[in-house]
C-alpha cells in the first residue's frame, strides 16, 4: 500500500496522479474490504430475505431450490372460495400481525417517552454539582452495562408472581390484596417489558442528554441567575430549546432500538400474546413454524417501517454526512 | 452553591432515589445467588443466609465455562476484525472526500440500525451455504453486520476531530494515507480505539437472536443463550439460584470494564449519536 | 535554490473563484512574503505552491519544471503551519527526523542532520522531550527545525506568527529569519495578514487583493511608490491619509494620499490645511496628532519626541511635502 517517494523534484511523466487523485485512489482501497464485507453479511442476506418473503420457502425448501415464487400472496392474497365467499389471507390480512404493529407502536411510543422523561430527570441531576456525583454516575451506569438476557432474568425473578420480591413489597404496603403473575398475565406483561426497558435504558438516555446538556454554556445560566428569572422558567426558555437537537437525535435513536425489540420480550414474557412485537412473531413465524415465506414478509415489512425511520432521523437529526462543513 | 436546608434534603433524596432503583435488582441477583433451598424463596431485602452453593454448581456444569470461551472467542474476533477494517475505512470516510461519500456514511449508519430480524433468513441460508451452522465462525460472520458499521462510524466521527495541519504536515513530509493511520493517526487514536472496541465489544457480547438462531448444540452457546436456556423441568423447577449466580459472574466483568472506561464510554457514545 | 514561477494560476473551490489567474515569478534564495487581507486567498495561494492543493488551471513551475501534478512530499518544499504542528505522540528528534525516515534515508545521515538543525535553533537539549513538555516558543523552533532538516528547496510559511504572544512574535520573527541568512540559496514563501512582519521579512512583498496580485515590490518600493490607493492603504502603519473632494481636487486627482510623517507643522501664513487637533498618541519617541481639517476623517500627523499634552485642542497649520504626494485617479492608479 506504500508507494515510495523516489523521484524528488523532477515532474512525472505520462500518468502522475495528484495528490488528491493519490488520497482518492487510496480512499477506494481502504473503503473496498469494508463495503465487501457489508455486501456479504448485510447486503446479500437482507436481498435474500426480501426474496423469500415473495415465495413459499418452508424449513424443507429452504436449501433445494424446491421453493416456488409466490408474488405477493405472503403479504396479501384473495381467495374465492367455491361457495363464492372471499377470504383473504396473508400476513397483511393476520390478526396477529396487527396485534403485533399495535404492540410494537405502544412500546416504542411508552418506553421511550418514558426513558426520555426520566432521562431527562436523571440528567439534570447529574449536571448538579454535589458531592458523589462520581459515584451515582458509575452507578446509574450498571443497568446499562447488565446483558438484556440477564436483566430479564433478574426483573423475571423479582417479578416471580409467588416468589418475588415486588409482589412481596407490594403486599406489604398493602398496594395489591394478592399476588400479580406480572408477566404470564395479558393486562400486565407489557408493563413488566416496559418497567425492565426502562430501567434498564433510562441510563443510556440520560448519559446523551448529559452531554447536551454539558454542551450549554454556564455563563448562560449565570445571566439568568442574574436577571433574577426563576429556575423553571429558565429550563422550559433556555435549557430545554438548546438541548431539543440532543433530545431529538437519542429519541430517534431510542425508537428504531425499540421498534425491533427482541430478546427481552422473547425472555420475559415469552407466552404473551399482548407483548408479541413485530420482531418476535416474525422469529416464531420462521423459527418454530418454519414458515419462511410469510416470516420474511412480516421482518421486511419491519425493514421497511424502520427505514423509514432511519431516512426521517437523517433528515431530522440533520446529519453532517458530508463533514465538509466543519468549522 | 447555596441552597436552602430542605431543599438540599428533597435533592439527596432524588438523588438516592435514582442510585436506588438503578442498583437495587443487581443486589438482589447477588443476594438470591448466595442463597440455597428454601432460603431463595423467602423473599427478603437484607440476606438471611450465604453459600457458594450456587457457582459450585455452575461450574460443575461443564456448559457454563464452554459458553463463556465460546463468548470470549466470538466478541473478540468480531470485535479485532471489524476494528482492523473500521480504521482504514473511517480514514477514508473522514479524511478523504471523493464522490459518494455522503451515501455512503448514510448507509453503513442505515445498516447499523438494521432489524437483524430482517437479515435473519438470509443468514441463515448464507450460513448452511458456507456450511457454518453451529459453529463459532457463523455469529463472527453474522455479528459483523452491526460492529463493523458501528466501529466505522464512532471511529469516522473520531477521526474527523484530529487536526488536518497534522495530516498536512505529514503529507509534506512524505507520508502516504497508509503511514499517516498507522504512525500518525492509530497512536493519536488509540483511546478511541479502545472506546469503540469495547462498546462493540458488549455489544457482541450480549447478542442474543442471532446466537439463540444460528447455534444448537449445548456447547456452541454463547453467554446469554445459555443463561436463557437455563432451566429447570418445568416452570415450577426454574433453578433461580444458578441462574443469578451466572447473572452475576457474566455481569461483572461488564461493570468493571464500564466503570473504568466510563468517561470514555460516554465519549464514544455521545460520537455515534449526538455529534452525528 | 529553486525558482518559482505562476502562470495564469487559478483555483476554484466548486463554483467559487479564490485565485483569478495569477502571474508570479520568485526568484531563486528570495523572501517573499504574500501579504493582503483574510480572504485574498493568499494561504490558499502558498498551499497549491506546497501541492497540499490542486491547481484548477495555469502553471506552477519550479525551476523549469512543471510540478502542477508533482505531490508535495516530492517537490523539495518545507512547510511551517499557522498552528506549529508536531506530532503529539513523538520526542522533538523523532518529530524531527520523521520526514527522513519516511524518505529511507541513512540512519547515520539522519542524526547528523537533526542534531545540526537542532543546534542551529538552540533545542538539542529538547531532543528527548514530548511536544506538550516544551513551551510554546519551543514547539515553534521545533516546528521550524522540522523543515530546516529536510533540505529544502523552498521554504513555506504560512502565518507561523499568529498564535502566538506580542514578545515571542518578535524573538520568532529572528528564528525564521536566520535561516534564511544560514542557508542562503534558499528560498522563502511567507504567507501574513500582518504587513509590518511583511515588511521587516522580506525581500519582495506580493500584496494579493480578492485572487489578485495588486502589487509586488520591495518593501521600500510599496512603501514609496503603491500603485494603488489599496497598497498604500495596507502598507505602512499608521495607515497613510486618504483626502478626496476639494483637498484632492486642489492638486488635481481624485484621492490624494499622504503619509502621517510626510505633513509638517507649519507658520499660518505657509498653511495649506487648517484644523484642531482632536487626539493625540504618544508612543515616546515620537507622537501623533489627529487634525480635523474638515475632511471626512482627520488627518494624522507624526512629530518626533514627547507629545507636548497642551497641544490637544488647539489649531494646527499643516503643509504636506510636495514631494511626497501620493495622487491617484479615478480608478484608484497612480497619476503620472
Amino acid at each position: 500500500m506504500t508507494h515510495s517517494s523516489a523521484n524528488s523534484g523532477s515532474p512525472t511523466k505520462g500518468k502522475s496522479l495528484n495528490l488528491q487523485q493519490k488520497r482518492v485512489r487510496s480512499a477506494y482501497m481502504f473503503l473496498t474490504p469494508m463495503i465487501i464485507m457489508l455486501l456479504v453479511v448485510a447486503a446479500w442476506p437482507l436481498f435474500r430475505s426480501i426474496s423469500f418473503s415473495f415465495t413459499d420457502a418452508s424449513a424443507d425448501t429452504i436449501f433445494n431450490g424446491q421453493s416456488e415464487w409466490v408474488g405477493f400472496e405472503n403479504y396479501l392474497e384473495r381467495r374465492v372460495r367455491s361457495n363464492g365467499d372471499i377470504r383473504w389471507r396473508g400476513v397483511l390480512a393476520d390478526k396477529d400481525w396487527w396485534v403485533a404493529v399495535w404492540n410494537t407502536v405502544r412500546f416504542s411510543l411508552i418506553s421511550v417517552s418514558l426513558e426520555t422523561f426520566f432521562g431527562l430527570l436523571v440528567a439534570l441531576v447529574l449536571n448538579m454539582e454535589f458531592k458523589g456525583r462520581g459515584l451515582v454516575r458509575a452507578a446509574i451506569l450498571i443497568p446499562w452495562a447488565i446483558p438484556t438476557v440477564v436483566s430479564a432474568r433478574m426483573w423475571g425473578w423479582m417479578l416471580n408472581d409467588q416468589f418475588g420480591i415486588i409482589n412481596h413489597i407490594l403486599l406489604m404496603l398493602h398496594l395489591i390484596d394478592s399476588p400479580i403473575a406480572w408477566t404470564a398475565r395479558p393486562d400486565t406483561a407489557m408493563i413488566a417489558v416496559l418497567i425492565v426497558d426502562v430501567w434498564k435504558t433510562t441510563p443510556f438516555m440520560a448519559l446523551l442528554i448529559l452531554a447536551g446538556l454539558q454542551m450549554i454554556p454556564r455563563d448562560m445560566y449565570e445571566a439568568a441567575k442574574i436577571d433574577g428569572i426563576n429556575p423553571f422558567k429558565v429550563f422550559f426558555r433556555v435549557t430545554l430549546p438548546l438541548l431539543k437537537p440532543a433530545i431529538l437525535v437519542a429519541v430517534i435513536f431510542r425508537a428504531l432500538d425499540a421498534l425491533r425489540i427482541f430478546d427481552l420480550i422473547y425472555l420475559l414474557t415469552p407466552q404473551s400474546g399482548s407483548t408479541m412485537t413485530m420482531s418476535v412473531l416474525s422469529y416464531r413465524e420462521i423459527q418454530q413454524f418454519g414458515d419462511y415465506g410469510e416470516g420474511s414478509a412480516m421482518s421486511t415489512l419491519l425493514f421497511l417501517i424502520i427505514t423509514t425511520f432511519v431516512l426521517l432521523y437523517i433528515k431530522l437529526g440533520k446529519l453532517n454526512l458530508g463533514g465538509e462543513a466543519r468549522q | 452553591m447555596n441552597r436552602s436546608m430542605p431543599r438540599t434534603i428533597a435533592f439527596y433524596a432524588c438523588v438516592l432515589l435514582i442510585v436506588l432503583i438503578a442498583v437495587f435488582p443487581f443486589y438482589y441477583a447477588i443476594m438470591t445467588s448466595f442463597e440455597t433451598g428454601t432460603a431463595i424463596f423467602r423473599p427478603n431485602i437484607l440476606p438471611e443466609s450465604f453459600s457458594w452453593d450456587n457457582y459450585k454448581a455452575i461450574f460443575t456444569r461443564r456448559g457454563f465455562v464452554r459458553s463463556v470461551a465460546n463468548s470470549v472467542f466470538i466478541a473478540s474476533i468480531t470485535v479485532g476484525a471489524a476494528l482492523l477494517l473500521a480504521v482504514t475505512a473511517s480514514y477514508a470516510l473522514a479524511r478523504v472526500s471523493f464522490r459518494g461519500r455522503g451515501l455512503l456514511l448514510m448507509t453503513i449508519l442505515g445498516v447499523s440500525m438494521f432489524p437483524q430480524i430482517a437479515v435473519l433468513s438470509g443468514l441463515y441460508e448464507l450460513i448452511n451455504l458456507l456450511g457454518l451452522y453451529n459453529k463459532p465462525w457463523a455469529l463472527v460472520l453474522s455479528y459483523t453486520i452491526f460492529t463493523l458499521p458501528f466501529t466505522v462510524w464512532v471511529l469516522t466521527t473520531f477521526m474527523r476531530d484530529l487536526p488536518m495541519e497534522i495530516e498536512e504536515a505529514a503529507i509534506v513530509d512524505g507520508a502516504t494515507p497508509w503511514v499517516i493511520i498507522t504512525r500518525v493517526f492509530m497512536p493519536l487514536l488509540w483511546p478511541a480505539l479502545v472506546t469503540t472496541g469495547l462498546l462493540a465489544f458488549i455489544g457482541a457480547w450480549n447478542e442474543f437472536l442471532f446466537a439463540l438462531t444460528f447455534t444448537i448444540s449445548a456447547d456452541q452457546r454463547t453467554v446469554p443463550v445459555a443463561i436463557a436456556l437455563l432451566s429447570g423441568a418445568s416452570q415450577q423447577e426454574i433453578p433461580w439460584g444458578p441462574i443469578m449466580a451466572v447473572s452475576v459472574l457474566v455481569t461483572i466483568p461488564l461493570i468493571v470494564l464500564v466503570r473504568v472506561f466510563q468517561r470514555k464510554i460516554v465519549a464514544g457514545l455521545t460520537a455515534g449519536g449526538v455529534k452525528g | 535554490m529553486a525558482n518559482i514561477t505562476l502562470k495564469a494560476v487559478r483555483k476554484s473551490f466548486g463554483s467559487f473563484e479564490v485565485i483569478k489567474g495569477i502571474d508570479l515569478e520568485i526568484r531563486k534564495g528570495e523572501f517573499m512574503v504574500f501579504v493582503g487581507p483574510s480572504g485574498c486567498g493568499k494561504s490558499t495561494l502558498l498551499r497549491l505552491i506546497s501541492g497540499l492543493e490542486e491547481i484548477t488551471s495555469g502553471d506552477l513551475m519550479f525551476d523549469d519544471a512543471r510540478v502542477n501534478n508533482v505531490i508535495p512530499s516530492e517537490r523539495g518544499i518545507a512547510m511551517v503551519f499557522q498552528s506549529y504542528v508536531l506530532y503529539p505522540h513523538m520526542k522533538v528528534y523523532d518529530n524531527l527526523a520523521f520526514g527522513m525516515k519516511l524518505g529511507k534515508r541513512d540512519k547515520s545521515e539522519i542524526d547528523t542532520r537533526v542534531r545540526k538543525a537542532a543546534e542551529m535553533l538552540q533545542i538539542d537539549h529538547l531532543l528527548d522531550r514530548l511536544p506538550r513538555q516544551l513551551s510554546g516558543g519551543q514547539r515553534q523552533r521545533v516546528a521550524i527545525g522540522r523543515a530546516i532538516v529536510r533540505d529544502p528547496r523552498v521554504f513555506l510559511f504560512d502565518e507561523p506568527l499568529s498564535n502566538l504572544d506580542a514578545a515571542l512574535r518578535v524573538a520568532t520573527r529572528l528564528e525564521i529569519a536566520k535561516p534564511h541568512h544560514d542557508m542562503n540559496d534558499v528560498t522563502m514563501i511567507y504567507v501574513t495578514h500582518d504587513q509590518v512582519e511583511a515588511m521587516t521579512l522580506a525581500d519582495r512583498i506580493c500584496v494579493l487583493r480578492d485572487g489578485v496580485v495588486e502589487q509586488v515590490g520591495t518593501p521600500a518600493e510599496l512603501y514609496e511608490k503603491p500603485n494603488s490607493v489599496f497598497v498604500a492603504g495596507f502598507i505602512g502603519s499608521p495607515k497613510m491619509n486618504f483626502l478626496t473632494g476639494t483637498f484632492a481636487d486642489a492638486v488635481g486627482c481624485t484621492t490624494l494620499g499622504i503619509r502621517a510623517e510626510h505633513i509638517d507643522i507649519v507658520d499660518q501664513a505657509d498653511a495649506t490645511w487648517t484644523g484642531t487637533v482632536v487626539h493625540a498618541e504618544d508612543l515616546g519617541s515620537d507622537h501623533f496628532l489627529f487634525v480635523d481639517i474638515g475632511a471626512d476623517e482627520p488627518v494624522v500627523v507624526r512629530r518626533s519626541g514627547k507629545l507636548d499634552t497642551g497641544m490637544l485642542g488647539q489649531v494646527v497649520s499643516l503643509r504636506p511635502q510636495a514631494e511626497n504626494l501620493h495622487r491617484f485617479g479615478p480608478d484608484d492608479k497612480p497619476l503620472g
